[in-house]
């Protein structure tokens, strides 16, 4: 075969990391105690397809191992052996194993086969425990792969062994040899394994032209008149030999990973007049995935179609924008139209995001395995429980969130949630609880991390910081932020773990990781009683619903969900702080009030605050007023990242584009809230309340 | 005879091809293949908080892409933007970044022979 099998290697790593996906999730759903046939099945699905694809692209090791152990869920299958802990334990570190090894192997490395080894011992040993060998199961019949499994064990049964090897010209005088087979198959059980080594290459190809070879096992106690007959027309157009199953150990039973690479390349290679029964078997098996109806796009794709309706986006606020001045009786037909436009753009634009979107267990998935075996490990118990795991985020934001949600919930096992005894001291229930929780809120999705674990010792972060130098004596610290000094950089080292419960290592990647996504993370705890950290993610980094504001002759977006109101200042109601500063009360609040000019030095239009507009903004809890020269139009933007070719810059959460081609930097309200507090912090505690 | 090395190097395949520009009547090189255009001076958005000769972030065909003034990087006192003021867009690795300069003048190609380590 010179058929170039290369192109196909990705879609079929892509699809078995998926599957072991899900073979995780059965199993663990196993592990629960669920003991439900089709979720056997569903494994067993996993292990079957992506032995069949490996042995198709000659990956020998990964197929090799996932025979034996498909071998082990075919006898659960059939109920000849019971689930038990210990046996779904070793089923997940196959999982592992197979995933390293088709990973190695996707990375082109060397394929650690001692671990491998170990497991596939492990696994003979399961399953050479009670005397009870593999043995053929009816259902697998379809497929040469899976028959073959159980090989070597079973008495033989009496029956026929037949080689079929078509003339060439079998097909041209219409005889059919799929036909043929299914009558032997009415026969008895009919064992079929292709040879189509005789095949050509794709392009010299006639598939007119009969290359196929079968080798047949027909069981039963059939006469051979019987199974000649079956292939009386044909007789003389082939050459067959019958024989009778006997004692010797034939060739025809070798083992199933060097038959199926035979077999599985049909597929690819021969038009469906050809096909064998093997590769029908594949497909009606992938048919029966639940996601019939789905197409795999790359993300390159639909992010190219994300950017040519951003583009549309702009253009039609170009036209509406020209549309605007116009008078008459068409002029207001025009704007009839392109309000219908903006109209369709608006719902193409929200379709187009939402194929980007994911439910976000596709990260949760994770987690009962993490908590299982980590609890495990640590002696402790822990349930966890899940809740909103089917709130759709986008693909890019929920691959960025699985990395520091793993840290938070590793953390929470590790130094949240207590020993038992611990526990039962304290008055707690024995098991620990870690809770996900996902939700919608506003333009943003929350998703919570809380264990009912012994919570933060603020004395302790307290007194660590002071050690540190990172916060002086002198400064009255609020709880909140006591608490977010952990995330402080600095504060994750060694020691930390043991002083204070451990919170804190790695906070300030994980607050990185999560400020970069456009979000933000919150930490709340209760000593004893547990902790709470919440982080507010944005639903895509694509688009935003801004409003314009403009500050001398530059144009900022401001993000609509940050803002409250925005108001026309009164002399009355501002009041000068100490070191310059200004506030404004606000029915029975006083807002600190950010000059955006002096905050990102620029030249204002108005310095007197009565001349221009205060817009309220809020951003984690805090609330400011940001003073700017004038309003102008709310508009969907396009986000255009200021890292891709620069830097990050506090203040800002990225660029986009305007209607005539300007770039507008779009303002990012937490990093200007934070920027306004930072140079007053060691003065006086910011926000007079 | 180190000549004619030297012009056989000009036809070697590691010879490199350099795109020459003015810097407060200076001549600077860059390497050719880091070039992805060269535009006019265009105006610019401010970014807040960054250096001086970070002139602001431009739209490139959608793409945001910063400009920066080498004279001002470089610290020459002269940061004129005249009619031959052009911008030179360039690649750097996954980044690209738009560069001021006086204007530019020709493409040379260079031996490595020829190169010597910076003073």
């Amino acid at each position: 075969m010179t058929l170039d099998l290369t192109q196909f290697h990705e879609i079929f790593f892509e699809e078995s990391f998926e599957a072991l996906d899900s073979m995780e999730a059965a199993l663990l759903k196993l592990s629960a105690g669920e003991v439900d046939a089709e979720l056997i099945n569903t494994i067993f699905r996993v292990a079957h397809s992506i032995k069949g694809g490996a042995a198709t692209f000659a990956f020998n090791e990964v197929a090799g191992f996932t025979h034996v152990l498909e071998t082990l869920l075919d006898q659960l299958r059939a109920g000849k052996r019971q689930v038990r802990p210990d046996i779904v334990d070793v089923l997940l570190r196959s999982g592992d194993a197979m995933r390293a090894m088709l990973s190695a192997t996707q990375r082109k490395e060397a394929i650690d086969t001692a671990g491998v080894a170990t497991l596939r011992a492990e696994l003979d040993r399961i399953m050479s425990e009670s005397g009870n060998a593999a043995a053929p199961v009816a259902a697998a019949a379809a497929s040469p792969v899976k028959a073959q499994a159980p090989a070597g064990a079973p008495a033989h049964k009496p029956g026929w062994r037949i080689k079929f090897v078509p003339g060439p010209d079998l097909l041209r005088h219409g005889n059919d040899p799929l036909r043929i087979l299914r009558e032997l198959s009415t026969l008895g059980h009919l064992k079929v394994s292709a040879d189509a080594g005789g095949i050509p290459p794709l392009t010299d190809l006639d598939p007119e032209v009969c290359r196929l070879r079968w080798n047949l096992e027909v069981e039963g106690e059939i006469e051979r008149a019987a199974v000649q007959a079956v292939f009386e027309w044909a007789e003389s157009e082939c050459e067959l030999t019958i024989e009778r199953i006997g004692g010797e150990p034939s060739a025809a039973t070798a083992p199933a990973p060097a038959a199926a690479p035979i077999a599985a390349p049909i597929a690819a290679a021969t038009p469906a007049t050809e096909a064998a029964s093997a590769p029908k078997a594949e497909s009606a098996a992938r048919n029966a995935n639940p996601d019939g109806g789905s197409i795999r796009v790359s993300i390159e794709k639909i992010d190219e179609l994300l950017n040519s309706v951003g583009e549309l986006v702009i253009t039609q606020s170009v036209l509406s924008q020209l549309a605007a001045p116009l008078e008459g009786r068409e002029a207001g037909e025009l704007r009839s139209a392109l309000a219908q436009l903006e109209r369709h753009m608006r719902a193409l634009q929200e379709s187009v995001m939402r194929v980007r979107m994911l439910p976000i267990s596709f990260v949760f998935n994770r987690f009962p395995r993490l908590v299982r075996d980590l609890g495990q490990r640590l002696g402790k118990k822990i349930e966890l429980k899940v809740t909103g795991d089917t709130t759709e985020l986008d693909k890019t934001v929920l691959e960025k969130i699985g990395d520091p949600l793993v840290h938070l919930v590793r953390n929470s096992i590790d130094h949240g949630i207590e020993m038992p005894d611990v526990r039962l001291a304290a008055g707690k229930t024995e098991h620990g609880t870690i809770s996900l929780h996902a939700y919608h809120k506003g333009g943003n999705v929350i998703v919570e991390v809380s264990d009912d674990g012994g919570g933060l010792r603020k004395d302790k972060i307290l007194k660590k910081a002071l050690e540190r130098g990172l916060v002086t004596s002198d400064v009255e610290l609020s709880e909140e932020r006591i608490l977010n000094l952990i995330f402080a950089p600095g504060f994750s080292t060694a020691d930390v773990v043991s002083d204070v419960s451990g919170r804190g290592v790695g906070m300030d990647v994980v607050r990185r990781n999560i400020l970069e996504l456009g979000g933000h993370i919150q930490i709340f705890s209760t000593e004893g009683k547990g902790s709470t950290i919440r982080i507010r993610l944005p639903l895509t980094l694509a688009i935003l619903d801004g409003q314009l504001a403009r500050v001398g002759k530059e144009v900022y977006v401001v993000p609509i969900v940050s803002i409250v109101e925005t108001i026309q200042v009164t002399r009355e109601r501002v009041c000068a702080v100490a070191n310059g500063g200004q506030v404004f009360r606000l029915r029975d609040d006083y807002l600190p009030i950010v000059r955006l000019h002096s905050l990102f030095d620029i030249e204002p239009d108005h310095l007197d605050l009565l001349d221009g507009l205060l817009m309220i903004v809020e951003a984690d809890g805090k609330r400011v007023g940001l003073f700017v020269d004038e309003l102008m139009s709310q508009q969907q933007v396009v986000i255009k990242s200021l890292e891709t070719n620069f830097k990050q810059v506090t203040g800002l959460a990225g660029a986009t584009m305007l209607g005539d081609g300007r770039v507008a930097l779009i303002l990012d309200i937490p990093g200007v809230i934070t920027r306004f507090q930072e140079p007053e912090e060691r003065g006086r505690k910011p926000q007079a309340a | 005879m180190s000549n004619t090395n030297a012009n056989g190097g000009l036809e070697a395949a590691d010879a490199q091809q350099f795109l020459t520009f003015k810097l407060a009547g200076e001549e600077y090189g860059v390497g050719i293949l880091t070039v992805q255009e060269i535009r006019g001076w265009s105006q610019v958005t401010k970014v807040p908080h960054t250096p001086v000769w970070l002139l602001g972030v431009i739209n490139l065909r959608g793409v945001v892409v910063p400009i920066i003034d080498l004279r001002l990087k470089f610290n020459f006192a002269n940061a004129e933007y005249t009619d031959t003021t052009v911008v030179i867009i360039l690649t750097v690795g996954i980044r690209v970044v738009g560069v001021v300069v006086d204007g530019v003048s020709d493409v040379i190609t260079v031996g490595p022979a020829q190169i010597k380590p910076a003073p």
